[in-house]
């Protein structure tokens, strides 16, 4: 396994190739156009995205006001009302979908999401205590849209993220102890959530289980524009540090031997994916196995060694924009998004994972 | 593939005890196993002084003499009361919980021999807890004797999709889909149950309670209902510990050994489900044992099976002991559940082992 990763990460002699600047990009068709597909079908979907909702505004009408072309309700609806939303629930996708694909590279393990970094389990430490300690007092909507519960999330998700990286720094950080400290590190922030859990009313409580698994219906432009900063910044950094990911997936010996700087690198790669999934989470709580499934999708459907970052980013975006237009409307009542985005990406994860049997059995 | 496992570490450690016939060689393994077995013969003592803690302790203070009084059915009402309805049952469901889920962690993670699996990866406790939140929402059963059949029923009926799912893919051969199914199967289970604690109130407050695991209020009904599948599951789990240590050195060579791969694979995977299932019924999904104590385990006595085996089994019944002690005399009279000390306590703990300079890697 190690040998075909050695043989498809080094560049072939002859393989054609993009270069700008400092970064090269080999030209994979199977990713392209799976990157182009992907990014078509967000943007198609965040058109149906705001068309849909509880009065019906046609797509020519949506992509019409999204140009500024056109005045009255339908406008207002379109980018007061719906617009923040589909943009929070396509950025939440693709930080997410960025950062699991940056965490399970690194670790070299398809379950190395980023909560194994602490910062899930951080965001909801800070998020439930705020919800359940300030829940006797105000309402926690009015938590919400004061920026309460972003405020601790994010707060929570960076103390536990530095926790980790500082405890499992000894001379260095080797993923493989940084994996062991982050399940130490989020089993004791869990239990700390699940106390608050189980003592707190059962409203309280109910308030609480709604934001742990992760729901856009809060959502405004305040919850946009901090996602998309972050994005904007770290989605590109993260995609310039690529060919360093693979280089580091050689080992720590043979990285250092190629002039790849080790610690330097592992540090930035877990800032970003911290940054990241922080940013994402804060926004929409940590919307369910969106970091998991995306960059195993992506992997497959493009038949790479690794997750794809831009892909995983993108299917992250589609993941979460089709189940957000599932989750309002085909329930009766707004079904939190992070229930829907597991339940459409399970069955395909595996589906992929029955229909690849050859590819698996190498 | 990314999941390109670590160097193998059974190679290595085995090199390190055992190098060859040489005088010296022999007696550098004479010394290991002394090394080991005083490890274990430690275990037992520290099991020992915990089950005796945890038949003293409780929120009614009697007296060791008490204590025997009302073991040997010699004392008062209450005495017998208080230690045949309350203390022998928490004690001996500790136990069995404890030491099957550190068993059932170390046969998780020599199968998937990945690092972040834990007993619940093959949707035991995502299982178990669908069907019990079901009991609850449909029938209305929320007594502690009636619960742990349809967990058991959950955690089977979840484990047998996790199988098929797994078999389909991949005939078993390979633990990455093995994982990634899991995973997978796991969180479809979780956002159902998700979907119906967030409708029902009644449901999320019976729920939130099972979720973190505990041992108050059980008779040893709930320990005859799960004790057939904790000594099946162990019968298979030792049968399975030379096969797991050829799995070790990769699917290929255990082949090459002369190993039934899927014959092993089948017999673990059972051994796994039956262990998790049945002590998810008694106990509810106590995660953090699983997922810790064979990192600890490995860390004592290194990776040979026939060690790391029993060693689990004693660690995770002397840790669940001491956590159960420590939330009976933390909480008074509203005890703090196991599960949550558990990870308050053990988190810490497990970090600094983590933090050892020889670690050893899975």
């Amino acid at each position: 396994m190690s040998a075909a990763s050695v043989r498809e990460t080094a560049v072939a002699p002859g393989r054609r190739g993009v270069r700008i600047g400092p970064v090269g990009l080999a030209w994979r068709p199977r990713v392209f156009w799976c990157t182009v597909t992907a990014l078509v079908t967000v943007l198609v979907l965040g058109v149906l995205g705001v068309a849909i909702g509880s009065t019906w505004i046609a797509p020519a009408t949506v992509v019409r006001a999204l140009l500024g072309l056109e005045s009255g309700p339908e406008s207002f609806i379109v980018t007061t009302l719906r617009l923040p939303r589909v943009l929070t629930g396509a950025l939440v996708g693709l930080t997410l979908g960025v950062a699991g694909a940056l965490t399970q590279t690194f670790t070299r393990n398809p379950l190395g999401t980023p909560d194994i970094i602490g910062v899930t389990s951080g965001a909801s430490v800070g998020a439930v205590a705020a919800i359940v300690l300030g829940g006797g007092t105000y309402s926690v909507s009015a938590v919400l849209l004061g920026g309460g519960i972003p405020v601790a999330a994010t707060i929570g998700a960076l103390i536990a993220a530095a926790v980790v990286y500082g405890l499992g720094w000894r001379g260095g950080v080797q993923s493989y102890r940084l994996v062991l400290v982050g399940i130490g590190v989020s089993a004791t922030l869990d239990a700390v959530t699940s106390y608050l859990l189980v003592r707190a009313k059962i409203t309280v409580a109910t308030a609480a289980s709604q934001w742990l698994v992760g729901s856009l219906s809060s959502t405004s432009w305040s919850s946009v524009w901090p996602l998309l900063a972050v994005a904007a910044v770290a989605v590109p950094l993260a995609l310039v540090t690529s060919a360093a990911l693979g280089i580091g997936q050689l080992g720590d010996e043979v990285a250092t031997g190629v002039g790849l700087h080790v610690q330097r690198h592992r540090l930035f790669v877990i800032a970003l994916a911290v940054v990241l999934t922080a940013a994402a989470v804060a926004a929409a709580g940590p919307v369910g196995f969106v970091a998991f499934v995306v960059p195993q999708i992506g992997l497959r459907l493009a038949g790479t060694n690794r997750p794809p970052l831009l892909l995983a980013g993108l299917l992250g975006a589609v993941l979460v924009l089709a189940a957000d237009l599932l989750a309002r409307s085909a329930f009766p009542w707004q079904v939190p998004v992070g229930i829907v985005t597991t339940v459409i990406g399970a069955p395909y994860l595996i589906w992929l994972l029955v229909r690849h049997r050859k590819e698996m059995t190498r | 593939m990314i999941l390109v496992p670590a160097p193998i570490p059974t190679l290595a450690s085995e090199r390190r005890t055992s190098p060859g016939p040489t005088t010296t060689a022999l007696g550098v393994h004479r010394t290991a196993v002394r090394r080991r077995v005083t490890v274990v013969l430690v275990l037992v003592l520290v099991l020992a002084l915990a089950a005796a803690a945890s038949m003293l302790f409780g929120s009614n203070r009697i007296a060791v003499d008490g204590v025997w009084a009302g073991l040997t059915r010699t004392g008062s009402g209450t005495e017998q009361a208080v230690v045949w309805g309350s203390r022998v049952p928490r004690t001996l469901i500790g136990a069995a919980v404890g030491a099957a889920l550190g068993i059932a962690g170390l046969l998780m993670q020599g199968h998937t021999r990945n690092p972040l699996a834990d007993p619940g990866l093959f949707g035991v406790s995502s299982g178990a807890g669908l069907a019990v939140v079901l009991g609850v929402y449909v029938f209305g059963v929320t007594s502690t004797g009636a619960t742990v059949w349809f967990a058991l029923a959950g955690a089977v009926v979840a484990s047998v999709v996790v199988f098929s799912v797994t078999i389909a893919g991949s005939g078993t051969a390979s633990p990455v889909p093995l994982a990634l199914a899991g995973a997978a199967v796991s969180a479809l289970l979780g956002a159902v149950t998700s979907f119906i604690v967030l409708t029902d109130q009644d449901s999320l407050d019976a729920y939130r309670l099972w979720v973190v695991g505990s041992l108050a209020a059980r008779q040893l009904d709930v320990l005859a209902a799960a004790l057939p599948f904790l000594l099946v599951g162990l019968v298979l789990a030792v049968w399975n510990t030379r096969a797991l240590d050829a799995l070790g050195l990769g699917t290929e060579l255990a082949q090459g050994l002369g190993e039934n791969v899927v014959r092993a694979r089948l017999v673990g995977l059972g051994g796994i489900t039956l262990l998790a299932a049945g002590a998810t019924a008694a106990a509810g999904p106590v995660g953090f044992v699983g997922l810790t104590v064979p990192h600890v385990a490995r860390a004592l006595v290194g990776t040979a099976h026939r060690w790391t085996l029993p060693v689990c089994a004693l660690v995770g019944a002397a840790l669940v002991l001491v956590a159960d002690v420590v939330g009976r005399l933390v909480g008074g009279f509203s005890e703090v559940e196991v599960g949550i000390v558990l990870a308050v306590i053990g988190g810490p703990v497990f970090v600094a082992v983590a933090r050892r300079r020889s670690l050893v890697s899975l």
